[in-house]
Order: structure tokens, then sequence, then C-alpha cells
């Protein structure tokens, strides 16, 4: 019986000829990743004191003020002043801060290599699935373990098989193809499983795009979001400048799945995710009649240069709708500097977008843009939970960057379809 | 970890996420001054009314989201005795195992009602309902997490394997 991509990382991370999904091993972490909101002010530098207060490995830990940045309050202040203290008290050789969420960051400067292992303390760390790493989210007291250690235990997953096949439209993206999807499997449908996405579709696109679905493969429960490296991976990771050795593989044609799942990228229309679920999923379409108060495109979801690229498309000699508000967060500074340089942030603010700097600040409810109780936003994040964005009586919507667009032009929930040139 | 929990239920429904238990506005805070802030998005009186020993009862999928280990540590400040769910999100799982909070899956949690005294045998992988003279079936806790819970959970490995006063272990 052949096997899956996780289960070559995994066996390899355990120093073992094979594992089998089920087992339980530990592991050794190639790279680790914390941040200011569940770093080391939780639990970890505590622990540190308590057990032995130094870092296993300082080329190995990445710790990124992504959440807290801008600081909104006082507190918040502390707590990015207290993780960058740490970080340089400890040795920690890569800190960033201020240039944008975790995940991107993470994959932009070349920590997101295929065929290793990433533990993050943030669920969304599947992003670097994308890369065909086996990169998950852990909290605070598995990261101190692993800050300490170097390892830490794993059930190997089951895997789904998520095969998409065919050409997306042009008012499709890899995000429509994410909802899609976790529409399909559900909330939970692949809790402590797997999913490996598979398919000419996918490999069609570029990597900005195939983050945006292994980043929201936690939506359905999943520990990995994966996709095996490619001609792409390798494209990206040589723009970026990355010369350090990776393993490409992937599931092995014979490899035993839990569950198969196949998709249309021709018949994908776009899709929205409504309150309070993510697998809440409805097009684009039939949500017309539902004003949008506020258009939020951002995050490590859905704020990547390819995404303000395709706002921009639909937006540019346009104005968004008076009775609508329009923020946009760059995912990265190199994403910002960019798109400031190929006048793309100019377009959008011509149209009457307000842009802000690279943060989790909005997709995470913490500053820069909550709305208030009656109030809807769509998002290009990944999350619309109850009160995720402020009030507990505000709504969430998610969908494209396209959409994101559309439905600003509109004020109300748009299929890019109807505005696209 | 105790091998009786007993405790009066506090009712859930399904997809209780990490926003609701820990809502993002107040991580800022420390878990102690968050804590009072849990759950109030579904129910605002909820601290209020919860005692140390009380055990939370919902449907499925509890924990789902971020992997803010500040919910099952809100949750554990707050004293509650025990989870008792259809099943867990994967990150709240580790998180309340690694941190001391009991967790137990338990299909038959739609039989429990806000108020009842449930008694779990963490042993025998039951519990017995006081309040309705009803028995449900319930996980126990699987050996590889329980040699790390009786080892006095990750932090108590660590320190053995890891700490200054002791020679660092093989694995």
């Amino acid at each position: 019986m052949g096997k899956t991509l996780s289960e070559k990382i995994l066996a390899r991370a355990a120093g073992m000829e094979q594992v089998s999904a089920g087992d339980i091993v530990w592991v050794n972490v190639d790279i680790a990743m914390t941040d200011d909101v569940l770093g080391p002010r939780v639990e970890i530098a505590e622990g540190m004191k308590k057990i032995r207060d130094v870092v296993w490995d300082p080329d190995k830990l990445v710790i990124i003020s992504d959440h807290y940045v801008p600081p909104a309050t006082p507190k918040q202040a502390e707590i990015v002043k207290y993780t960058r203290d740490w970080s340089l008290s400890h040795g920690v050789k890569h800190y960033y801060e201020y240039i944008g969420p975790c995940h991107q960051i993470l994959a932009e400067k070349g920590f997101d290599l295929p065929g290793t292992v990433i533990f993050g303390t943030d669920s969304h760390t599947t992003t670097g699935g994308a890369f065909g790493a086996f990169s998950t989210g852990c909290g605070s007291t598995e990261m101190l373990g692993i800050m300490i250690s170097g390892e830490t235990w794993v059930k190997v997953p089951e895997t789904i098989r998520v095969s998409w096949g065919g050409a997306l439209g042009p008012a499709v993206m890899a995000k429509d193809i994410s909802l899609k999807t976790i529409g399909a499997i559900g909330h939970a449908g692949a809790t402590y499983k797997a999913v490996e996405y598979q398919g000419e579709t996918i490999r069609a696109l570029p990597m900005d795009e195939r983050m945006a679905i292994s980043n929201m493969a936690v939506e359905m429960g999943a520990k990995v979001g994966l996709i095996a490296a490619d001609e792409e991976t390798d494209r990206y990771l040589k723009e970026i400048g990355v010369t350090t050795p990776y393993i490409k593989e992937e599931s092995d044609t014979d490899a035993l799945y839990c569950r198969s799942l196949s998709f249309s990228g021709e018949e994908l229309k776009p899709m929205v995710a409504c309150p309070h679920a993510v697998d809440n999923v409805r097009e684009a379409a039939e949500l017309s009649k539902t004003r949008i108060h506020q258009v939020y495109i951002g995050s490590c979801t859905g704020g990547r240069y390819s995404d303000l690229e395709a706002a921009a498309r639909i937006l540019k000699g346009r104005k968004v709708s008076p009775d609508t508000r329009l923020l946009i967060s760059p995912a990265s500074q190199s994403i910002y500097i960019r798109a400031m340089k190929s006048g793309i942030l100019a377009d959008l603010a011509e149209a009457g977008a307000v842009v802000m700097a690279p943060t989790c600040g909005v997709c995470a409810g913490l500053h820069s843009g909550l709305i208030a109780s009656g109030e809807s936003c769509l998002a290009t994040s990944n999350r619309n939970f109850l009160g995720r964005m402020g009030s507990p009586e505000s709504y969430v919507y998610l969908g494209s960057p396209l959409t994101a667009a559309a439905s600003a032009l509109t004020g109300y929930i748009t299929d890019p379809t109807e505005v696209l040139n | 970890m105790k091998k009786k929990i007993r405790g009066e239920t506090f009712k859930f429904g399904d997809n209780i996420n990490t926003d609701i238990i820990s809502p993002p506005q107040y991580i800022e805070l420390t878990v102690e001054e968050a804590a009072v802030h849990s759950m109030e998005a579904v129910d605002p009186d909820f601290t209020k009314r919860f005692r140390p020993g009380d055990v939370i009862v919902a449907g499925n999928n509890f924990g789902s989201g971020s992997s803010r280990e500040t919910s099952p540590l809100a949750l554990k400040y707050l004293g509650a005795g025990a989870v008792v769910a259809k099943y867990f999100a994967r990150i709240f799982y580790r998180n309340s195992i690694n941190i001391g909070l009991p967790l137990f899956e338990c299909a038959d949690t739609d039989r429990m009602e806000a108020g009842d005294e449930i008694e779990i045998d963490t042993e025998a992988g039951k519990i017995f309902n006081h309040t309705k003279k009803e028995t449900y079936l319930c996980s126990r806790i699987p050996p590889h997490i329980m040699e790390l819970i009786e080892e006095g959970g990750l932090v108590a490995r660590l320190k053995r394997k890891y700490g200054t006063d002791g020679e660092k272990e093989g694995r």
C-alpha cells in the first residue's frame, strides 16, 4: 500500500522507515513560529523559567508580532514590547514586527519549505501546506514544549483527498475553491485529518492563490491542508531567494485516503460564507439583497498581491458605494511596497479605499476596523464566527477579493461576474 | 486526575468556538481578567452563575477556531470540572490536555439539560445523571494521553526531561 504525503513527511520527521495513519509518533520540528497575542506572554515565558530558559535552536524559531500592530491600546503596546524584549533576550534570530500577518511572513522569508514540519501558535499555520509542508497550529503550552525540546507528538492523520479539475472562470478565485470545499466537507468534517488538494485546477494556481486554500483548511477542522510541491513551488522559492535544498514529494498513486471528493473548476461560481459559520456557504448571486456596511480586503487569507490586483481590476476608475467603507490591509510590507509601486494602491485609494498597515487587526477583531451592532462586513479573511469582528450583534460574510470589490462598489453582496469588464 | 468528577451542568449547543469562549477584544487582558467575558456572546450571565466544579456540556465541535490557549485556560480558571461534548476541535483538545482541563466525548449530550447533576466516572467511561437517573457512555482518556497526565502534564514531563536540575534524557 502506498503512502500519503503526510505519512511520508511524518516518517522522516520521526526518523522512522514508515508510519501509517493512526500511529502516534514524536517528530522533530523544523520551524516553530509564535506571535505576540499567543506567544511568550501566554504560559511560555513563565513555563520556560520553571524548566529551562533556553530556546532549543534559536535559528529554527520565528517570532512575529502581527496581531497587536500597530497597537490600539497601551495594553497591546505592552504585549508587543514584551514579545520583542523576550525575543531579544532569548537570542531569537528571526524576530519580525509590523510587517504583516505571520503566515505570509513565514512564506515570504522562505521558512515554508516542502517536506518540512512546521508548528505555529496560530490555527492558520496550515497556510504552509501550500508548499507541501506539514504545517499546523498548536497552543502555547505545546509551543513551550517545542521551544525547549524541538519535538512534539503527532497522531499521523488520515487524509481526505480533494480533487479539482477544469479551468476557473474569470470571476472565480482560489478563495471560492476554499469556500466550496469547506461547504461540502463541513465545519468539522476534517477534524484530526489531513486534507490534500490535488488536480489540474490546483496545479494551475500560483502560490499566492494556493496559500488561500491551505490557509482555510483549519476551517473544516483539518490538521493540515496540503498541496504537493511542484514547478510553481520551485519558481516561488527561487524568486524569493531560497537556496536551501528541500524534498519535493507527493502522495503515492495507491495511497490510502479515508475519503475522496471531486469538484469542477469550470462550474464553480463566486461563493460567500454567511454568518456565523464558515461552512454556511452560498453562491454570491443568491445574496444580492444583503446590505454590506464594510468591506475588508486583507489578512493572511486574502491580502496578497494577486488579491489586491483582483480588487483593483474591478475598482480602478470607479467609486466605492457611499453607503459602504472599504478597508484594505496588504498582507505584508513587501506586498504593500509592490502594490504601491505598481499603482494598485493608488487605484484602490482613488476608488475610496482606506489603505492600512499590514496587520491581523481587523480579521481577528482586535483593532483597526471593528464593526458595530447591526452592521455587516464582507471580508476576504478566514473566519465569520459570532462576534469575530466586533459586536456580538454584527455579521461577517466571507468572499473572494473579486466578490469583496464588487460588493464595495454596490453596497450589497455582489457576484463579481456582474461588474467585471 | 480525579476518578469521579461531579457537578452541575451548563448547557451549550454545537460549534461553541474560541471566539465565543474567549472573545477577541479581551485577549489583551490577563487570562483572569478576560475569563469573566467567557461565553458572553451566547450567554451574557454565564460567568455570574458558573461555580467552580460545574461542568460544561455541549454539542458538536466544541472549541473550534483559533489555537488560543486562553480558551481552555479561561474555563480552567473559572473552575470547570470538565467539558463534555459530542466531539472537540483538534487544537482545543490538545491544549486542554496540556493544561489539565479534562474533556470527555459523549454522544448523549442532548439528553442532559442545564442544571442536571452529573457524575463522570473517568475510569469506567460513564456519566451518571443524578437528576434524570440515567447513565451515558463517554470516552476514556486514550492511553498515550493518560501517560502524559500521569506524568503530571506536559510541563511536568518537560521539567523531568529537560529541567536544569537533571540531565537530559533520551526519548
